[in-house]
C-alpha cells in the first residue's frame, strides 16, 4: 500500500510551535494534525495581578491585525463586572473603529494573502509585477482602515485611546467629516473587490458546518450581539463556557475548540453572512446578489467574496456612523470596580473573538481567558483538509499541498499574533 | 533619513529592533525614527517615503546569538532565511522590500541591520547576548545616518 505524508510546517522560531500533517494511505487519509496557533496565554499569565483599567493596553498587543477585538472584548467583559453600559455615542465610536479593523483586516486577506491563491501567484509581490494597479489601491484600502483606526484609537497598530468606560478623548464631528471622502473611495474600491473575487475558479467543496457568530438585530454583527449557531446555541457571552471547550490535543501545545457533545464549528464571514444577511446593508446585499452569493453558501473558498462583501458593509456602516456622529458630552462612563466574574465577546474579522475575566473589589485581575477566533476554528480547518484531500487524492503532491495551504487560507489564520512562517515539505513512501 | 525598528516586544529577542529604535531616538538626531510591528504593509509603509532609511530587525541566521548584520537591500533582496517572521503568504520583511521594489516605492538606500537573536518565547526579556548587542547595534544604526546623511 502507497502512503503519502504531507506536512506543512509552520515552523516558529519557537521549535514545534505550529505545523499541520496529512497522513495518506492508500486512497484513505488516514491522520490530519493541525497547529497553527498558539492560544495567548502568555498574556492571560501576564494580565493576572494587573488592574483591571491595563486590559486594553496589554490584550492590543496580543495581535497587529485585530488589535480592536481584543481590546473591545476586554473592556466590555469589565464594565459587565462593573455594571456599567457604554451607550450612545461612545458606543457607537466603538462600532466605527471596529469597522476600519475590519477594513484593514480584510483588505490585507483579501488582496494581499488570498488573492494569489486564486490568481496563480505565489504571492502579491509577484501580482504586484504584472499589476501594480490592483496591488497599490489594495494597499490604498487597508490604509483607509487603518487610517480610520488612528483618527478614533490614537495610533492603528496598537491603538492607545480605548479605555473601560469608553475612550480617553472622542474626536470632533470635523476630524471624522474628512474621512467621508477616502471611506467612499474605499467602499468603491470594496465593490469592486466583490466582483473581481466573484469571478476566481473554486474548488468544488461544501460542507454542512455548524456556524457560530454573535447576531444582533437591527445590524451586521461586530462589536455586540448574543452568540448564536445554525445548531440552536442562542445564548449571552457568560454562558459560553456552558456549550463551548477548549481541548488540548496530543500534536499540539495550542487548543482546540469545539461545541460540547458535538463537535467542530465554523466561525467568521462565511458564519456572520450566513445569519445575519438580512442585516446587511442594502449596497452589501445587492452587490451579494449581483454575484449570485447566498446565505445558503458553505464553500470555505469562497469565503474570499464574503469577506469582499463585508468590506462594503464596514465601509457603508462607517459612512452612516460618521454621518450620525454626534460629540458626546463625556469622553467616557465612570467605572468603579466591584468584585465579579464577565464576559465579552465580539466579531473579529476571523471570528468570535472571546474573554472572561475575575477581578477583586480593588480591580485587581484574579483570572483572564481569551479564546480567539483562530483556536475556535482549528477542528473545522481540520476537517476541512480531511475533506479537500480525500476529494482531492489523484492530484500531484504538489498540487495538493497548495489546496491545503489555501484551504487553511481560508479561514484568514492569525498571522502576527504568533511570529510563524511556512515550510512546506511532501513525502512518499 | 528615517529608521524602522521591527519587532514583537513580547517575543524576546524578537523586540530587538524595537529597543535599539528607542535608544536611537533618545540620541536626538533630528531623524525620523518610527516602530512597526512586522505587519508587512505597516513596514513597506514605513520605508516608503523617505530617501534612506535603515531598518534594524531581530534575525535568525545560526550564526552566534548578539552577532550584527548589515545587509543592503537597495538594489537587491535580503536573504528570506535570515528572517523567519512570515505568514502563510510568506509576507515578512524581505517580502515587504520586494513588494515596494515591485511597486517602485523603495528608498534609494535601503540598509537592514539585523541583531541574531536566541530565544524568541514569549516574554518581555532580550536574551544576555542580545541585551549585550545593544550598544553594538545602536553604534551600526548611528554609523548608518552618519553615512546617509553626509553624503551630497
Amino acid at each position: 500500500m502507497s502512503e503519502r505524508t504531507i506536512v506543512t510546517e509552520y515552523l516558529a522560531r519557537v521549535e514545534g510551535e505550529g505545523g499541520m500533517r496529512v497522513r495518506i494511505e492508500g486512497d484513505r487519509v488516514e491522520d490530519v494534525q493541525l497547529q497553527i496557533y498558539e492560544p495567548p496565554r502568555f498574556f492571560e499569565a501576564f494580565l493576572r495581578g494587573r488592574r483591571f483599567t491595563e486590559v486594553p493596553d496589554i490584550t492590543a498587543r496580543i495581535c497587529g491585525i485585530c488589535p480592536i477585538a481584543y481590546q473591545l472584548s476586554s473592556v466590555m467583559a469589565m464594565e459587565r463586572i462593573c455594571g456599567v453600559e457604554v451607550g450612545g455615542q461612545l458606543e457607537a465610536l466603538r462600532r466605527l473603529i471596529y469597522c476600519g479593523e475590519w477594513i484593514e483586516s480584510h483588505a490585507l486577506h483579501v488582496f494581499m494573502l488570498h488573492a494569489p491563491d486564486f490568481l496563480g501567484y505565489e504571492s502579491a509581490i509577484e501580482i504586484a509585477r504584472d499589476n501594480p494597479e490592483l496591488v497599490a489601491r489594495a494597499l490604498e484600502l487597508k490604509k483607509t482602515g487603518n487610517h480610520l483606526m488612528s483618527v478614533v484609537g490614537g495610533r492603528d497598530v496598537h491603538p492607545i485611546n480605548v479605555r473601560v468606560g469608553g475612550w480617553y478623548r472622542t474626536p470632533s464631528k470635523r476630524e471624522l467629516r474628512a474621512l467621508r471622502e477616502p471611506l467612499e473611495r474605499a467602499r468603491e474600491e470594496s465593490l469592486a473587490a466583490v466582483r473581481l473575487t466573484a469571478g476566481f475558479d473554486f474548488p468544488d467543496y461544501e460542507r454542512e458546518y455548524e456556524l457560530v457568530a454573535l447576531s444582533q438585530p437591527g445590524e451586521y454583527p461586530i462589536e455586540r450581539g448574543r452568540i448564536v449557531s445554525t445548531g440552536g446555541i442562542d445564548i449571552d457571552a457568560s454562558e459560553y463556557e456552558e456549550h463551548f471547550v477548549e481541548e488540548h490535543v496530543a500534536w499540539s501545545n495550542a487548543l482546540h475548540s469545539h461545541i460540547i457533545g458535538r463537535g467542530s464549528y465554523l466561525c467568521g464571514p462565511l458564519a456572520r453572512f450566513a445569519m445575519s444577511y438580512d442585516e446587511l446593508t442594502p449596497l452589501a446585499k445587492e452587490v451579494a446578489a449581483e454575484v449570485g452569493l447566498t446565505p445558503a453558501e458553505r464553500n470555505p473558498f469562497r469565503s474570499i467574496i464574503v469577506r469582499s462583501v463585508e468590506l462594503v458593509e464596514a465601509c457603508d456602516e462607517a459612512l452612516r456612523l460618521i454621518d450620525e456622529y454626534e460629540e458626546p458630552d463625556a469622553p467616557a462612563v465612570e467605572v468603579v470596580p466591584r468584585a465579579g466574574v464577565g464576559h465579552g465577546v465580539t466579531e473579529a474579522p476571523r471570528g468570535i473573538c472571546w474573554h472572561r475575566y475575575e477581578i477583586d473589589d480593588e480591580g485587581t485581575i484574579l483570572e483572564a481567558k481569551i479564546v480567539p477566533p483562530t483556536s475556535q476554528n482549528q477542528k473545522a480547518i481540520e476537517e476541512d483538509l480531511r475533506g479537500v484531500v480525500e476529494r482531492s487524492l489523484h492530484i500531484p503532491d504538489d498540487e495538493l499541498a497548495l489546496l491545503c495551504e489555501q484551504t487553511i487560507r481560508n479561514y484568514d489564520p492569525c498571522i502576527s499574533c504568533a511570529t510563524h512562517f511556512l515550510k512546506l515539505d511532501i513525502q512518499r513512501s | 533619513m528615517r529608521v524602522v525598528g521591527i519587532g514583537n516586544r513580547w517575543r524576546s529577542d524578537d523586540g530587538v529592533g524595537l529597543e535599539v529604535a528607542a535608544r536611537v531616538r533618545a540620541l536626538d538626531l533630528k531623524i525620523d525614527v518610527v516602530e512597526r510591528d512586522g505587519e508587512p504593509v505597516a513596514v513597506l509603509d514605513a520605508i516608503e517615503g523617505a530617501g534612506a532609511v535603515v531598518v534594524v530587525d531581530a534575525v535568525s541566521s545560526g550564526a552566534t546569538p548578539g552577532t550584527l548584520h548589515r545587509l543592503d537591500a537597495s538594489t537587491t533582496p535580503l536573504a528570506q532565511e535570515l528572517f523567519n517572521r512570515s505568514t502563510t503568504h510568506h509576507l515578512g520583511l524581505p517580502e515587504a522590500v520586494e513588494l515596494g521594489r515591485a511597486l517602485g516605492r523603495l528608498p534609494d538606500t535601503l540598509v537592514v541591520i539585523g541583531v541574531e537573536g536566541e530565544s524568541w518565547a514569549a516574554g518581555e526579556q532580550l536574551s544576555a547576548p542580545v541585551a549585550a548587542a545593544l550598544d553594538g547595534a545602536v553604534a551600526a544604526v548611528v554609523e548608518e545616518v552618519e553615512r546617509c546623511t553626509s553624503r551630497p
